[in-house]
């Protein structure tokens, strides 16, 4: 007897968002920086298969900070 | 005079939304309103407070160029070098093993693939976290049992050939278990047959000879009958209103599914099994949590910052890396730094044979290469554009 669960409920998890083109875009162009200088995700990471994101995509995940409440940090999927 | 009403308060704490984080702003919510109920707060006073704090907030800002990894590892390392190396068997939780102090430190600084003691905090659903018996009963459900936990005693017959082991009847039932079923798990799992005799099971190989049977004689011992893998010891403990099972050992994914599990909340001391299933960002979460808890124990307050930073390194690259030559130090993109930490040699060798280039990018390059360091005011650089190239006459 087992129970399915979902990596995206559990406490340690923040919240992780697909960002569509044209934010992508101007999340690059604020930092300018190419994606590749993001913090990076794998596509084999349990959240990233849940919320099906594809490598190429730049997912917003909205951290719960000791120190600022909310933190907003973004990571670009790439490939294993 | 009179003051401003709280909703205008509200309205104009949120208008710093955009520089200032959200705890900061729940904070100034909560202490102006306080004061603010009576109307005690003019305009004036209030647009003071808020530039105020605009100012604080910046201030207090780091600046750009500051050596915030040196600091992170000075903070971290000089309360490090306080701690007790000894580890004690005790801490909060009775009777668990649980490994403290800078051992512990360094095995999540490291990123060690096991920790020295696993051990997981499993809550359980609404139903079986109120009753101590249901909450029982899980907790020896997950407990691993093997042959050698219900035996009393074990005799190999060189005679007949046999091995004959002796059930000790309470530990039988406290895990619901009889001899008949113990017979059959054997039968299946291994080459034997396995007779009951009364209080007594007579295993016997299939091949007749001695060496068969001392091999026979191990792996029965060792063979589980119940539980679940990994799951070596387990203590069922009242916190605030519901019974938490803890466990001496871990198997994170396979406790997740079981069905009285909340696994909104269970976790784990091992963080590798945190990223495998629930990824990198739980197990930067996870990091911070174990590390802050380890500092804490011991007395020393470092600011949890520090923390998150080293944290954020280790998992910026997608999998969690450790600090050190197989990490975060030895996947520097610069030759020299890589040469100026650990195995200089090899790091040499490599990179001529590679016929890798050092763009003198970072500060070890640069110490090295004796000019000033791109850090602080060294990172500003002054560019020009001449005349005819954009510049203005």
């Amino acid at each position: 007897m087992s129970v399915e669960f979902d990596a995206r409920q559990h406490v340690l998890v923040p919240k992780h968002e697909i960002l569509s083109k044209e934010k992508a875009r101007e999340v690059l162009e604020r930092y300018k920086i190419s994606p590749h200088q993001l913090p990076l995700i794998m596509s084999s990471d349990p959240v990233v298969k849940a919320i099906g994101a594809k490598p190429g995509d730049i997912l917003q995940v909205s951290r719960n900070s000791p120190t600022a409440g909310r933190a907003i940090v973004y990571r670009y999927v790439i490939e294993e | 005079m009179v003051g401003v009403s709280p909703d205008t308060i509200k309205a104009e704490a949120h208008k710093l939304e955009e520089i200032v984080p959200e705890s900061v702003i729940k904070k100034l919510d909560g202490s102006l309103l306080r004061v603010g109920r009576e109307r005690a707060i003019t305009r004036e006073e209030l647009s003071e407070i808020i530039e105020g704090i605009k100012q604080a907030y910046a201030n207090a800002m780091v600046e750009p160029g500051e050596a915030v990894g040196t600091m992170a590892a000075q903070s971290i390392g000089e309360p490090g070098t306080q701690m007790t190396l000894r580890t004690f068997h005790y801490a909060g939780v009775a009777e668990l093993n649980v490994t403290l102090g800078l051992p512990r430190l360094i095995e999540i600084i490291d990123a060690r693939r096991a920790p020295s003691a696993a051990l997981m905090t499993i809550y359980l659903k609404k139903k079986y976290a109120q009753s101590k018996g249901k909450a029982r009963t899980f907790a020896q459900k997950i407990e691993m049992t093997s042959v050698e936990d219900v035996v009393l005693q074990t005799e190999t017959d060189l005679i007949n050939i046999v091995f004959v082991l002796t059930f000790d009847r309470s530990r039988m039932q406290r895990r619901e278990l009889t001899p008949s079923k113990v017979a059959s798990t054997i039968k299946g799992a291994l080459k034997a047959d396995a007779l009951i005799d009364g209080n007594k099971l007579r295993i016997k190989p299939t091949t007749q000879s001695l060496s068969e049977l001392r091999r026979l004689a191990t792996k029965v011992r060792a063979l589980p009958l119940h539980g679940v893998k990994g799951i070596n010891r387990v203590v069922v403990k009242m916190e605030g209103d519901e019974y938490v099972v803890y466990t001496e050992g871990s198997n994170f994914s396979e406790i997740l599914t079981l069905p009285e599990v909340d696994w909104t909340r269970t976790a784990t001391n091992n963080i590798h099994e945190i990223e495998a299933v629930l990824g990198v960002e739980a197990a930067r979460n996870a990091i911070i949590n174990e590390a802050v808890k380890t500092l804490d124990e011991q007395g020393l307050d470092v600011d949890v910052r520090h923390i998150m930073l080293v944290a954020d390194m280790m998992t910026t690259l997608g999998t969690m890396k450790q600090v050190g030559r197989h990490g975060v130090s030895g996947e520097k993109a610069s030759v020299l730094a890589r040469a100026s930490f650990e195995i200089t040699t090899k790091h040499l060798f490599d990179a001529c044979v590679h016929g890798e280039s050092d763009r003198l990018n970072g500060i070890i390059e640069n110490i090295i290469a004796g000019q000033p360091i791109p850090l602080g005011t060294g990172s500003v650089e002054l560019a020009m554009r001449r005349e005819g190239e954009g510049g203005r006459k």
